[in-house]
Parts: C-alpha cells; structure tokens; sequence
C-alpha cells in the first residue's frame, strides 16, 4: 500500500464527482431555457444519489467482480461484500481496493448524466429515473466489465480505453443519439438553435469539466506516478488545442470565435484525449485535440442540421463522435515507451492495435445502439418517456418539480 | 396632460435623464423592452447554427407630462438620444385621461408633476 497514491486517487475521486455537479450540471444549464434549468440540475444531482448507491448495492460488482465468462460480473461483491481497506491487486495493488471503487463510482455517476444532452427539456423525471438505472445497469456496468475489468473480453483482446473514451463517452453518445431519434424533436424546434438562457452557467460549468477531467484522467493512473503526470499533461494540451481549434474554425466558418464554441470544442478535446491520455505523448495529444475539434465542429454544426435530429444539447456530437474519434486515435498514436502497459499504435508499426480498437467502437456502438432502443421501449411502455404537451411548454421545472429558478416579481 | 412613452437605446438612458432633469422632468417610469426597428434585429451563432432577427436590447420610458412640458420633453429625449444613425428608437405620445397621486388621492394636472 502506498500513502501517495491512495491520497491521489481519493483526491481525484473528489475531482470526478465535481465533473458531474456542478461541473456537468452548469454546462448543460445554462445550455436550456430559463423554464428547464433545474430539470437539469437536479438530473444531475439524482444520477449522482442514485447511481452511487446502485453501484454500491450491485453495480459495482457487476463491472469489476469475478468474471463470468469474460461477460459480466458476478453478485460476489454486491453490496460491497469483501470490497475493503485491503488492495485488489488485479487493479490496484497500492490503494485500497474501496478507494479503487468509489473512483469507479465517479464515473457511473457521469456516463449517464451525459445522456442527459440528448432528451433534455422534454423527458418525464420518473422516466428519467428508471432509465438511468436501467442503462446503468445493462449498458454500462457489462461494458466497463468489458473493457476494465479482469478477465473481461475486450480487455483480453488487448483493446486500450485509458480513462472511458469506449466505456463512458462512446457509450452514452451513441446512446444519446439513439434516445434523441426515438423521443423527437423539441416543441419548437424547426432546424433553429433554441437560445441557451445562460452561456455564463455554461463557461463556468464547462471550466469545472476541465478541472475536474484531471482527476478523471490522471486519477485513471491510479497511482501518483509517471503514467499520471503525462495523462495529465496530455488532457491539458489535447483540451487547450481543442479549444482554440474550435474557436478559430468558427471564426473562419461564421465570422465570429464564440465563447461556447471554444468552451464547446474544449470538451470535446477533453473526450478525445480520454482514451489516449496515458498512452500519448503530449504533441501526439495536440493532434488527437486539433483532430476532434474539426471533426465535432462538423457533426454539430453541418451534420445535425443536415440531418435535423434534435440532440439537444449535443451528447451525441460531442461525447460519441469525439470518445470515438479518440478511441481511434489511441490505436494511432500509442506508444509503448510512453506506457509499458500499453501497446504501439499504427504510428509505430502496429497496425493491430488501430483495428482492435476500430472493434471496440463498433461492438459499444451495436451493443448501446440495441441495448437502448430495448430500454427506451420498456420505459416508454410502462411510465411514457416523454411529458405531456403542455407541460413541456410550461417547462419542466414548474410541471415535473413544481418550482422555478428565477423569479420576475419579488 | 399627454402620456410620452419613449423606446431609446439603452447607453442613452443617462444622456436622456440629464436633458430631462434640466427641463425639470423628474419623474418617469423605466423598463427594458426588445425590439426592432429597420435594422431588423440582429444575428446570433450558438455551434454554428445561425439565428437571424434576434430582439435587440431597448429602453423604454413612460413619462405623464402636462401640456406646457411636452414639448420641452420631446427635444429633451431628443437632444440625449440622438446619434443620427438607425436604432435611435421613437417617441410615442398619447393623450392621458386621468392621472391620480396614490398616497394623497391628487387628481390631474396636480398629480402628475
């Protein structure tokens, strides 16, 4: 056990969960109209309460217990059986192995709340509710068993997803996407943007992902070691050329750099960077940033409206096509003299490593794709995904919560 | 006694109550309105989708007057909120009916000032 690491990764553990609130929370916001704000808010906030406790109570168990077939985890661990002060060396030999699980925590909290881009100001809060528990449990706790854990399959195949490129960002966009196509359009929603009703919310917000990705990616480390200083490094650098990226296109495209592109493309570089960090050196890392600024700027702003599906707040846009894009480019520029652990990608002669990786996208993509359209159907069936009408003209936060975030008249 | 609603440009709010205050109106209500004029509006970008005619940002001010100090009021705002360009904004001037101070129960020409 090493006092070093374990004092890092609970303090990146701290970092994750501010991600989610008020990082994530403030970044979606200030996005919606004055009349949703605190649907958003408080999605943010019930996933976080929620999830933790699901993941205590099965979830975690399901992601990283002993392995059936390579499949899912078993119930071993569920409610935290034997999950102690002791490490688990298959995944951490130097923290404890709880200190290894509420990391992990953090990031079935977020993966969800990603999800919430895509149906925002128009999905009924219970529907929300069982959704989220339902993906948590069908897509996101067999892929992370997938890709993280001992003996999962695509982890044997030698598949490399550093902090949740596959796991948490390929996963919910795809799934974002699914879920924006089979709930519509928003009321009103003609092909025109819907004015967000407070782009500060947002900068704020999107500043706090920025900070809190440190933690996401360098904690992934688990460890205060080497590893953990170049993902760190290689997050700030992919986000700030993914920022300026973002911002310069439109300049060029539109006449004017925005605040909420810039701070737009820089989660996007934040993404992309996701997979690659510990496996990338920093200049490669610019490039998975300048790459995936380009490439999101089109699927938001040229594709979705070529194609006119209401993703709301981009979830899709931004976390599928960008962890895809990244987890792409870890098979490209991987190097193993920058992680023994990892492999070589395509840029030092292992053209492997680009196809497996091209693997993983595709299976996360069929496995969320069908795994959501099933739940979507389930829920839509039992409680009706979306609220009514006039209720999601009044807003979500008189008709679902019965309170309101600004008032006009004292 | 005359209603004077004004739409003006909102940086010209203390340019237009400074000539108001010299002609010895002090009284007046203020709002902030949207609007458009032959500018129609303006453009905004939010991740590359366009949205043309936007609302621009005004101001409003509603001033009950008596009839001498019409028109020292009209080349007040006048003389605050002209720069000679388009956006200036416009001066409504209705006739006003009755006009009654709350706390004393004043009616017309008595109230107003």
């Amino acid at each position: 056990m090493n006092s070093g690491d374990t004092a890092w990764v609970l303090t990146a553990t701290a970092l994750v969960l501010l991600m989610t609130i008020p990082g994530l929370a403030f970044f979606y916001g200030g996005l919606v109209r004055r009349k949703n704000v605190l649907s958003i808010l408080m999605q943010c906030f019930i996933i976080l309460c929620v999830i933790s406790l699901q993941w205590m109570l099965f979830g975690y168990s399901l992601a990283f217990g002993p392995s059936f077939h390579g499949i899912i985890g078993n119930l071993d661990w569920a409610g935290l059986n034997g999950v102690g002060m002791a490490p688990n060396p298959a995944y951490a030999a130097t923290i404890p192995h709880s200190v290894f699980m509420i990391f992990q925590a953090m990031f079935a909290v977020i993966t969800p709340a990603l999800i919430i881009g895509a149906y925002a100001e128009r999905v009924k809060f219970s529907a929300f509710l069982l959704f989220t528990i339902l993906w948590s449990t069908f897509v996101y706790d067999p892929l992370a068993h997938w890709v993280w854990s001992t003996g999962g399959w695509l982890k044997a195949l030698g598949g490399l997803d550093f902090a949740g490129g596959i796991v948490v960002h390929v996963s919910s966009g795809i799934s974002a996407l699914i879920l924006a196509l089979l709930l519509g359009k928003r009321i009103g929603y003609n092909h025109k943007p819907i004015r967000p009703h407070n782009l500060p919310f947002t900068v704020m917000g999107g500043a706090l992902l920025w900070f809190g990705w440190f933690g996401f990616n360098a904690g992934s480390a688990l460890a205060a070691d080497g590893i953990a200083a170049n993902a760190f490094v290689t997050t700030h650098m992919a986000t700030a050329a993914a920022g300026l990226t973002w911002a310069l296109i439109e300049w060029w495209h539109n006449g004017s750099p925005t605040i909420l592109g810039a701070v737009t493309g820089a989660v996007a570089g934040l993404v992309a960077v996701t997979p690659a960090c510990g496996f990338v050196n920093p200049m490669n890392a610019m490039f998975i940033g300048i790459m995936v600024a380009v490439i999101c700027y089109l699927a938001v702003a040229v594709i979705k409206a070529k194609l006119g599906y209401d993703d709301s707040l981009d979830a899709f846009g931004v976390h599928g096509v960008g962890g895809t894009v990244g987890t792409i480019a870890t098979g490209i520029f991987a190097q193993k003299s920058i992680n023994a652990a990892g492999a070589d990608g395509l840029l030092f002669g292992n053209v492997h490593q680009l196809f497996v990786q091209g693997l993983m996208v595709v299976v996360t993509i069929v496995f969320a794709v069908v795994m959501t359209f099933v739940i979507f159907k389930v829920v839509d069936a039992i409680i009706g995904m979306r609220v009514e009408e006039n209720n999601e003209v009044m807003g979500l936060d008189l008709t679902q919560q019965s309170e309101a975030a600004y008032t006009v008249i004292e | 006694m005359k209603l004077i609603i004004a739409i003006i440009q909102p940086h010209k709010l203390e340019a237009v109550k400074k000539e108001l205050e010299a002609v010895e109106v002090n009284l007046m209500t203020v709002t902030n309105v949207l609007g458009q004029g032959r500018q129609k509006g303006h453009t905004e970008i939010y991740r590359g989708a366009k949205e043309a005619g936007g609302l621009l940002n005004k101001v409003r001010l509603d001033i009950a007057v008596n009839e001498d100090f019409v028109e020292p009021t009209i080349a007040a705002i006048n003389k605050g909120a002209r720069t000679g360009g388009v956006g200036d904004g416009k001066i409504f001037i209705v006739d006003l009916h009755e006009c009654i101070r709350i706390s004393s129960g004043e009616r017309g020409g008595k109230a107003i000032g």
